[in-house]
């Protein structure tokens, strides 16, 4: 059996999970990363995109952040997000992103543009966690 | 013997502010419930962000935030987290008699105490008694946000970064449960450590991107969330506070109105049996 390693998503809302889990992975700010037990300390600022729980026994669970923060100790892993959903809604995820496109191209200021492509950003990676959550559950 | 008159716009009066008292205890009731919700579901991310924190604090970093320097104590903070209004029993004269009594402990010790006074009871008393306050934030209202908070929190913040201060206390109430709330003073600045034996040698964690900046957002959100915290679990003690008070003053006005309609009882028939003793005496005389 895989070794186990204990993690925890909380938002600031709510606490989405707790548990031992083979493997987390989670997107970085400097790109994708899958913990498993025996990691090196690590701290690492979120993008938005999709947290692929690998629980004890394979099972395995999607959700998405907004951002937030993990860190990681050899023995658990807990993921700070600010905003974090289980359920995602497509057609608003859809909309919201066609709404930054749109908006993107017409962008008075450069603070606008910085917003506008951080709101595109999380509407794609809303989009992505919604695929991996299919794939997952197609398996 | 007091005229029946005047004892039953007496109970009256008692019995108007009955209404009024149990209308408010039905109202902090409802409210309580709310609050309570609210401090449940921030409590998980407060508790995790802490232990990161104590973490952290141990970390050997070769970037050692200003956020973790232990100084000489010159000056302290307080943050007070009181409530906007009164009529919540002992709940706000307790925090400040447990929050004067770490500031005498201070004040012994040559250092001078600033106040960050959060809802209008702190504002008022810490003014009216001559404490430094820096910063108040009034009428914080039922549904407190983050961005409410900012402000004066970053005041405190700012002073501990330019060495204006050198500890930070954050002062609020307890939930325990409805019936008992109980003060709390928790030191926010510097960090204060965890007790972890495992994490006692040396280790340093890998940083993405780099440790100024991350560590940076990090502290900021800690102490953010620490006094958002507070001051929702405070929402909750006030709303289960006011709601005995309430309680027991409804029930000693049930118990004063019970008290006075026997005195009223006992007068109006002292009256009647003076008129009828005086119908017969004067009988008697013809």
């Amino acid at each position: 059996m895989a070794m186990t390693v204990h993690c925890d998503v909380v938002s600031a809302e709510q606490s989405l999970f707790s548990g031992l889990v083979e493997m987390v992975i989670v997107s970085g700010i400097e790109g994708e990363l899958g913990i498993s037990y025996g990691h090196a300390q690590l701290l690492t600022a979120l993008k938005p995109g999709p947290v692929r729980i690998i629980k004890k026994g394979g099972e395995e669970e999607v959700l998405f952040v907004s951002g937030g923060y993990a860190e990681v100790q050899p023995n658990m892993v807990t993921i700070l997000a600010d905003v974090a959903e289980r359920e995602i809604d497509e057609e608003a995820a859809q909309k919201a992103r066609e709404e930054a496109a749109h908006a993107l191209h017409k962008a008075p200021s450069e603070i606008d543009y910085a917003r506008i492509s951080a709101q595109l950003a999380e509407a794609e990676a809303r989009l992505r966690t919604l695929q991996a959550i299919r794939k997952a559950a197609g398996k | 013997m007091a005229g029946g008159k005047e004892v039953r716009t007496k109970i009256a009066s008692i019995k108007s502010t009955q209404k009024i008292t149990s209308a408010m205890e039905m109202v902090a009731a409802s409210k309580m419930r709310k609050a309570q919700d609210r401090m449940a579901l921030g409590r998980p991310y407060a508790q995790r962000i802490r232990a990161v924190i104590g973490h952290v604090a141990h970390a050997s970093a070769e970037y050692q935030h200003i956020y973790l320097q232990e100084r000489e104590v010159k000056r302290v903070g307080f943050i007070l987290v009181s409530t906007d209004r009164g009529l919540c029993g002992g709940l706000n004269i307790n925090m400040f008699k447990a929050a004067i009594r770490e500031m005498q402990a201070w004040s012994e010790k040559g250092a001078d105490v600033e106040i960050c006074a959060v809802g209008n009871k702190a504002a008022g008393f810490f003014n009216a008694i001559g404490g430094k306050v820096v910063a108040a934030l009034r009428d914080v209202g039922d549904h407190p946000t983050t961005n409410q908070l900012i402000g004066s929190v970053k005041v405190m913040m700012d002073r501990f970064a330019e060495g204006d201060i050198d500890r930070l206390f954050l002062v609020s109430n307890e939930f325990i449960n409805t019936m008992s709330q109980k003060p709390r003073v928790e030191q926010l600045l510097p960090l204060p450590k965890d007790d972890d034996d495992m994490l006692k040698h040396e280790w340093d964690y890998l940083y993405e991107p780099d440790a100024v900046e991350l560590l940076d957002g990090l502290l900021a959100r800690y102490i953010e969330s620490q006094v958002y915290q507070a001051v929702v679990e405070n929402k909750a003690c006030e709303q289960a506070a006011r709601m005995i008070a309430m309680k027991s003053a409804t029930d000693n006005a049930g118990e004063l109105i019970d008290a006075l309609q026997l005195v009223y009882n006992k007068a109006r028939q002292a009256a009647i049996t003076q008129e009828l003793s005086e119908i017969v005496g004067g009988a008697a005389a013809v």
